[in-house]
């Protein structure tokens, strides 16, 4: 009998009722109920109810994440002193399920003594009938062990499967677009590791799984072209079971949203005969482009596309301002009146004051452009590009004269230098810039794409439909200070507003940087 | 006089002997200090028969008897009956019985007056006990136990009864013998206290793990401290001193 095991005492038997003496102590009982001549007291003092109990045991647990090692090999959450703490403890003790478990709960212990104690209180039946009740400790030592998860946050190289996502353009808009597409499907949640290098994103996974799905969700989502390449790690001859790395290429279409493209003319004719210069005003699982001329558009597949790949004649950096001096809608319209055909006359912004040189252009902007606006297009005369396929179409008869002046491609809204706090917001995601951090020159130009998109996400009810947008906790100080200089806010009333039933309230996820 | 024994290593007393007033049956074998302490005790005054029943040493469960007769199963040689005859007083009668229930000491309980018996047993077999023990059959059964011999110990001052007979049945029990009961033990807490024990009016003998509180319930139902054997004063004197060391050494 152990020291701590504490004897429960039955119920006092009635004197009356007593028939026989207890064999080993005599004591007077009732012979009609005792076990085998003996008292209850005997009976306890003979039979150990924990017999075959451990008092000792050992539970693991992870230093990193702090979870308990549910054997075999199982991870649990568990607070100290938590009822699954207790079943992880209770399950441990070996002979247990030859008992009956009364109760049982913790006693305390110093927390830096590595020490759980449980206190245990059993039933067993120990003879004809007779039911001991016993109550003991249980001393577990709190042991350290690195579980997997943890052993593979701390050893490199641990993917099976990466992810290229690569665009080889000068700018990161697509990369800005595709980062929010992903953080409002969720598509990075299987990733282990996520590193910005150049001219893309690099994504790591535990498992070919997690790999394909993401290539999955890419391909329903922009246009991308998937080379899929592994390597051998290791192979046992014996079982012929081979371990692989997978690495998928995804190389994204160097053509943007706004770019002025030239078109192959094979190319153009196959596409309706559209005029084979024409803009890009959308991209989406394919290059969906518009002839300003025609209000003709045409997509341009992915597959298509890299059959014979073109490259963009010239992009959004080299827009210039234009003023609208007259405008007239032709009539037609298209992409449910989003664009109108007009014809107007446009002067660069820099030369108003300067010459009265002006420009005669057809645009889809019918429906958004007035006099007097300003416009941002690309100006094709007197400009200079080393793109083949325009050397082509200046060749050709049929579109030598086709090539118009000036191309007109969104409304211009006047902003000042500095943007203003918005009311909205994006989330960003965690990424490993690796080696290469930004120099200032880079975090420029990085600032300035990122503010670029955010116009676009502004501008563009279509495009915004697509994201997440949160509202922005701004800081009361902030809100206050504004509200004081009411005056200088009069230059951007035109600047289209996003109306607050549309924002999102964000709750999880403060942690991450928001820098709008 | 309350007496511990052992016969080769059993502590079951009652399996090995059978103890009456006027003669005492042993079982061969070969227990030396078993016989020693019967014959201490008996040997001036009655018979002591070392004997087998159908070959077998279990002649306490096979036979039944008080002072006047001794009963027998039918499955006793005729060398074994002649060999009792001899030794055994020309006063007691013995009887052979043709019996399904061949155990007669677990089935026939007796003193010299009143013999309790197993429910089953045969009309013809209850005349004989009758007959030859010169007692009143009484058909009764123990807590519950039909093996009426296995479970009570008797003699014509007390008896022992299974320590989970209720205070109702020993009540019962006690009105048909005539005699006080009491429920209790032997051998350290074992409830077959017929076969664990041998009784008659002056002695006892129980197995050597029989306890001092065990021990004592046994000499106070059975008288066995103050009630004098027939005309032997001195002996029983000598050895309740010699019991009290026993008991003693327990401690």
């Amino acid at each position: 009998m152990e020291v701590d095991s504490m004897p429960i005492s039955l119920p006092v038997q009635e004197k009356a009722s007593a028939t026989i003496l207890c064999c080993n102590c005599g004591a007077p009982i009732d012979g009609t109920v005792a076990a085998g001549a003996l008292c209850y007291d005997c009976v306890k003092l003979t039979v150990d109810a924990s017999e075959g109990i451990q008092r000792e045991g050992v539970l693991h647990t992870c230093r990193d994440c702090e979870r308990w090692l549910s054997p075999p090999s199982q991870w649990v959450t568990a607070a100290m002193e938590s009822r699954g703490l207790l079943a992880l403890c209770l399950r441990k003790l070996r002979g247990l399920n030859k008992v009956r478990i009364i109760d049982a709960s913790f006693l305390w212990t110093e927390p830096h003594s590595r020490r759980i104690k449980v206190k245990i209180t059993v039933q067993q039946e120990a003879f004809e009938g007779a039911i001991i009740q016993q109550t003991f400790e249980v001393e577990y030592v709190v042991a350290f062990q690195q579980c997997p998860d943890c052993q593979k946050s701390y050893t490199a190289n641990v993917w099976r499967a990466s992810v290229q996502v690569r665009q080889k353009v000068p700018h990161k808009r697509t990369f800005l677009y595709l980062e929010q597409l992903m953080l409002k499907h969720g598509a990075h949640r299987d990733a282990i590791n996520i590193k910005e290098v150049h001219d893309g994103i690099d994504f790591f996974f535990s498992q070919r799984n997690h790999a394909e799905k993401f290539v999955d969700f890419l391909n329903s989502s922009v246009p991308a072209r998937v080379k899929k390449s592994q390597e051998l790690i290791s192979m046992d001859i014996h079982t012929s079971k081979k371990s692989y790395k997978f690495t998928y290429s995804a190389e994204l279409v160097p053509i943007c949203r706004d770019d002025l493209v030239a078109l192959p003319i094979k190319l153009a004719k196959s596409l309706g005969n559209i005029s084979p210069v024409c803009l890009c005003h959308r991209i989406g699982t394919s290059i969906n482009l518009i002839d300003p001329n025609t209000l003709q558009t045409a997509d341009v597949p992915t597959p298509i596309y890299w059959r014979a790949p073109f490259t963009n004649l010239t992009d959004v950096k080299d827009l210039v301002e234009f003023v609208v001096l007259d405008i007239e809608p032709l009539g037609p319209t298209s992409h449910n009146g989003r664009f109108v055909l007009a014809e107007c006359t446009v002067a660069r912004a820099s030369d108003l004051g300067v010459n009265d040189k002006t420009y005669f252009c057809r645009t889809h902007l019918g429906s958004v452009l007035h006099a007097g606006d300003s416009v941002m297009g690309y100006q094709l005369t007197g400009t200079n590009f080393n793109n083949s396929q325009l050397d082509d179409i200046e060749k050709s008869n049929a579109y030598a004269s086709q090539i118009p002046d000036v191309l007109l491609v969104k409304k211009h809204y006047a902003r000042k230098r500095k943007p203003k706090t918005r009311s909205w917001r994006l989330k960003r995601m965690a990424k490993d810039e690796g080696e290469l951090l930004p120099k200032k020159a880079d975090q420029d130009r990085m600032d300035a794409d990122y503010e670029m998109f955010l116009r676009d996400v502004e501008e563009d009810p279509e495009l915004r439909q697509t994201l997440a947008l949160y509202k922005a906790q701004q800081r009361k100080k902030q809100t206050d200070e504004m509200s004081m200089v009411t005056t200088e806010d009069s230059g951007d009333e035109e600047v289209p507003k996003i109306d607050v039933n549309d924002l999102l309230d964000d709750f999880d996820d403060m942690d991450i940087n928001d820098q709008v | 006089m309350a007496m511990r024994a052992t016969f080769e290593n059993s502590q079951e007393i009652g399996v090995f002997a059978t103890l009456t007033n006027s003669y005492c049956l042993l079982a061969l074998g070969a227990s030396q200090s078993f016989y020693s302490i019967f014959e201490a005790e008996l040997a001036d005054l009655i018979p002591i028969a070392q004997c087998t029943i159908a070959g077998t040493r279990i002649v306490g469960r096979l036979t039944a008897g008080n002072k006047n007769g001794l009963l027998v199963p039918t499955s006793t040689t005729d060398q074994e009956l002649q060999h009792l005859r001899n030794t055994l007083p020309e006063s007691v009668k013995i009887q052979r019985i043709e019996e399904r229930l061949s155990a007669l000491g677990n089935v026939i309980c007796c003193n010299d007056h009143v013999a309790l018996v197993h429910p089953d047993l045969e009309r013809e077999t209850e005349e004989i006990v009758a007959d030859t023990l010169g007692v009143e059959v009484f058909r009764q059964t123990i807590a519950s136990n039909v093996l009426t011999g296995s479970y009570m110990a008797l003699s014509n001052q007390g008896g022992l009864v299974h320590p989970k007979t209720s205070i109702q049945d020993q009540d019962e029990l006690s009105s048909l013998l005539q005699v006080p009961l009491v429920a209790g033990s032997v051998n350290r807490g074992s409830s077959v206290v017929g076969a664990g024990m041998v009784v008659n009016d002056w002695m006892a003998v129980t197995g050597m793990d029989t306890t001092a509180t065990e021990l004592s319930v046994v000499e106070s139902v059975f008288r066995l401290g103050e009630g004098a054997p027939p005309g032997v004063d001195g002996l029983d004197q000598r050895m309740k001193g010699n019991k009290e060391s026993i008991v003693e050494s327990f401690y």
